[in-house]
């Protein structure tokens, strides 16, 4: 058995997942990705090593990913978020043609070939309104840690209308609504749709075809990929669960396996 | 003698000019904007009334200005920042041909005539990068307070070049190089220059003039004052009273309003 792991350093969180040469995921770790880059992806890899109650030496190969994926000093190779995004969701969603990623600090749209290479793709980098960072200061603004933004907008009845244009111009009007009484649920979820409004606009520059596949740490609350659905009136495959926050990690522990295989393959016989 | 006020209720703070008919300033008054703007814009005006040892009736016109001029409810009529500032401007340095504001959360580039009137404009809208906004994110990821952070930053000896545009963006950049072990006074160093060369992109845009009035919350930061007549190669004209440009502007057209209806009660008179 030949084991492979796949470390995405993220700009918020890093995660680890360690799979067998059967494609199964046998171990995965998250943690704070923070400023020590090199320690947030040994950590992370720890705690998936331990979970697949593996030893380091076991794992044949490491591939990086995400922003910091050059500060991972143990790995053997890396590759681009786009590459993991797009092997990861083929991983889970085997009929994925287009990836919606959106994480702490960028968004990503991408379509891909039938063999996951990415044919197009869109990336929103330089604009926080774009990305995770945006809902997280909405949240912040009224009050609400990261982590209750999933549980707030489940209580939302109606969207209110958030411009969206900057995640610090939307202090101002986050706190406009909530003095007209607007609930602080009704805004999350109109942040939410102002996000998506932007990530719509990007796969559209792409040329959505399908499957849909989402994928990032965004994604775990629940409600976005409903109003993913609603905005692009086409069913998208949710990865289950937290698993929607390693799809990157996924793909670059896939990545590995590949290599593997080619690299072990019997040599041509000498002709 | 008449008495005009101008104020300038801003995203981050409020601001009251009261002038006689020379136009000179009388009083002034600085308050912080909040949550609630009717009342800022009240306060900053009872206060600017109170400094100047006025009555309210002696006030013969107000006019507002700013983000929030619609809410001052007290005010006669508004006029746009844009036109404040540049009125203000040439009021103060009469050689005036540009103007760069940079307030709390927006920076414009105005071009004006001789006459303080707006030949064109530039600003950044849709977007906080370039505006004071991404000084204070510095200030609070680095712990300083604003006013410290222009001296802060003239201590550098080597700046950090930063790389973010988006203000939330820098606020984890400017963690991130502290990580790194970077002294604070070249981060921040680093993060004046940042704005400086967006502001300048903008003043571009309108046209760079030798005569360029430096005004706006930011002008109390001489940190920037310098970091821009480093990068712009000239010395930007700069005052007390630059924070004050937009009230100064909105006062001056106040008083407009005061001598032109005299001048109308004097024609009618004359003609009946």
């Amino acid at each position: 058995m030949s084991y492979t792991a796949g470390l995405d350093v993220g700009s918020t969180y890093t995660k680890a997942v360690i799979l067998d040469d059967g494609d199964r995921i046998v171990g995965r770790g998250m943690v704070n990705t923070g400023f020590k880059l090199d320690q947030a992806a040994w950590r992370a890899f720890e705690l998936a090593l331990e979970q697949a109650g593996l030893t380091p030496e076991q794992v044949s190969y490491v591939v990086g990913t995400g922003y910091g994926r050059y500060q991972v000093p143990f790995r053997d190779v890396n590759v681009t978020d786009l590459t993991s995004a797009a092997h990861g969701a083929r991983f889970l969603f085997p009929e994925t043609r287009t990836v919606l990623d959106i994480g702490g600090q960028t968004m990503k749209a991408m379509r891909l070939d039938e063999q996951a290479r990415v044919q197009s793709f869109r990336l929103n980098d330089k604009c926080a309104a774009g990305t995770g960072a945006f809902l997280e200061k909405t949240a912040r603004y009224m009050g609400f840690p990261t982590e209750e933004i999933g549980p707030l907008v489940a209580t939302s009845k109606e969207a209110v209308a958030i411009s969206g244009v900057c995640a610090v111009f939307a202090e101002s009007e986050v706190i406009n609504h909530l003095s007209q009484g607007s609930a602080p649920a009704d805004i999350m979820h109109g942040a939410m749709a102002s996000l998506v409004d932007r990530s719509v606009q990007l796969m559209k520059r792409v040329r959505v075809e399908p499957q849909v596949t989402v994928a990032g740490g965004i994604l775990r609350f629940q409600t976005m990929a409903a109003v993913v659905r609603e905005k692009l009136a086409m069913e998208v495959n949710l990865p289950p669960e937290d698993m929607v926050q390693f799809v990157g990690a996924i793909g670059a522990a896939a990545l590995g396996h590949r290599r593997l295989r080619k690299t072990r393959a019997p040599l041509p016989a000498a002709g | 003698m008449a008495y005009a006020a101008g104020v300038d209720v801003g995203s981050t703070q409020t601001k009251a000019v009261i002038i006689n008919e020379e136009r000179q300033i009388v009083s002034r008054a600085l308050i912080d904007t909040g949550a609630n703007v009717v009342a800022a814009a009240e306060n900053a005006y009872t206060e600017a009334l109170l400094n100047s040892g006025l009555e309210e009736q002696q006030i013969e016109y107000v006019v507002g200005t700013g983000y929030g001029r619609y809410r001052v409810t007290f005010g006669n009529t508004q006029v746009t920042e844009i036109s404040c500032h540049g009125r203000g401007a040439v009021h103060m340095f009469p050689n005036t041909q540009t103007v760069l504001d940079m307030g709390g959360q927006d920076t414009k580039a105005i071009r004006v005539n001789p006459a303080g009137e707006i030949l064109d404009f530039c600003m950044n809208d849709k977007c906080a990068a370039g505006t004071g906004r991404f000084l204070g994110a510095a200030a609070a990821a680095l712990e300083i307070p604003l006013g410290e952070l222009g001296a802060t930053a003239l201590r550098a000896q080597k700046p950090v070049r930063i790389s973010t545009t988006c203000t939330v963006f820098a606020e984890s950049e400017v963690l991130s190089w502290l990580g790194k072990g970077k002294a604070i006074e070249d981060i921040l160093l680093g993060v004046h220059q940042s704005i400086a060369s967006r502001s300048i992109g903008l003043l571009r845009r309108v046209g760079i003039e030798q005569q360029l009035t430096f005004t706006g919350g930011v002008t109390r930061n001489l940190g920037m004052v310098h970091v821009l007549n480093e990068s712009l190669g000239l010395q930007v004209n700069v005052s007390e009273d630059s924070h004050f440009m937009g009230a100064i502007g909105a006062a001056l057209f106040a008083l407009d309003f005061v001598l032109g209806s005299r001048v109308a009660v004097r024609v009618r008179e004359s003609v009946a």
